[in-house]
């Protein structure tokens, strides 16, 4: 079988991502490996709960006077969104249109990337007003954890960016279409994982 | 080593068939993330309103379940089949990692 071998959507078979034995481990060691993904939240989480708050005697700075929701909410948003059009995405994959999977992943990557613009912002305002990553315990502990999130997202938009610039001109094929697959599960990891920090950092930091 | 790849022309019909599915499937995650979206709007809205923290915790956490179990089940396809494996290793993460949060709030909690 020549994994380059072109498909029409007739032939494309319906779940491409596990049609080829590689696909099929490929998709099992990226379920492994979300896993692990979630073990390592729940330890900055963990840590996170632990120490929110925490700091020097007098510390300015807390989840309620730091926090605002409106820039939250957008961030929001942008996330969920493009978690919807990476859907679209491999909906298109499945139907063998690999034009219109290009096209919802460049929209999937500028809103991936007006999230990480506004979380940028974010920390540049926290360090503006004093608020570092050696500041206290509650300093690191935040930056930590959302700090990860978002070098998740920086690999996200890498890896989305890498895989249309690479196949560009390839098409789809049983030897991609499982590589595309498993970028669109990491970033709907992404998002679970933002989920989590929307509410537990933001909305319960907020709430105090 | 020549791997089997179950790749074979469908018949028109078939073809049809599968197209008409999928189309249900997308109308399904738009559903799902208008539902996700709802939440998400209730979650801020809750919090902005400014009621008791311990009627609203517990509500924003609920809501936050809600959207990661529509999350893996339908944009990350676990309610299709053979995804048993997956299941496994993310409900046993979820095991670890409730466990390690509730060890950690409850151990350093002062």
């Amino acid at each position: 079988m020549d994994l380059n071998k072109k498909f029409t959507p007739q032939s494309w078979p319906a779940h491409p991502e596990n049609s080829t034995l590689e696909g099929k481990n490929k998709t099992l060691g990226f379920w492994i490996f979300l896993g692990g993904e979630t073990v390592l939240f729940a330890t900055l989480f963990a840590t996170f709960l632990a120490l929110k708050n925490k700091g020097p005697a007098g510390m300015e700075f807390s989840t309620q006077s730091l926090f605002e929701l409106p820039l939250a909410f957008i961030m929001t948003m942008l996330l969920l969104t493009s978690s919807l059009t990476s859907v679209y995405a491999m909906y298109h994959m499945k139907n063998y249109n690999f034009k219109a999977m290009q096209a919802w992943l460049i929209v999937t990557v500028l809103l991936g990337l007006g999230f990480l613009g506004l979380e940028i912002y974010e920390f540049y305002h926290y360090v503006h007003l004093g608020f570092t990553f050696t500041q206290s315990a509650f300093g690191s502990s935040f930056y930590t954890l959302v700090g990860t999130h978002g070098l998740h997202v920086i690999i996200g938009l890498a890896w989305f960016i890498l895989l249309m610039l690479r196949n560009s001109k390839r098409g789809l094929n049983l030897y991609n279409a499982p590589k595309y697959y498993l970028a669109s599960l990491y970033w709907h990891f992404i998002d679970v994982v933002w989920v989590f920090i929307f509410t537990v950092v933001y909305l319960m930091g907020v709430l105090g | 080593m020549s791997h089997d790849v179950e790749a074979r022309t469908r018949s028109k019909h078939e073809y049809e068939y599968a197209r008409k599915r999928a189309n249900q499937g997308m109308r399904n995650q738009v559903t799902v993330f208008a539902i996700m979206i709802f939440l998400t709007f209730i979650a801020f809205a809750a919090v902005q309103a400014g009621m008791s923290a311990y009627l609203v915790a517990p509500l924003i956490l609920l809501f936050a379940a809600v959207q990661v179990a529509l999350q893996l089940y339908y944009f990350m396809h676990w309610s299709e089949k053979g995804h048993g494996m997956a299941q496994f290793f993310m409900y046993s993460a979820a095991f670890i990692a409730f466990t390690m949060i509730l060890a950690f709030v409850t151990i350093i909690w002062w």
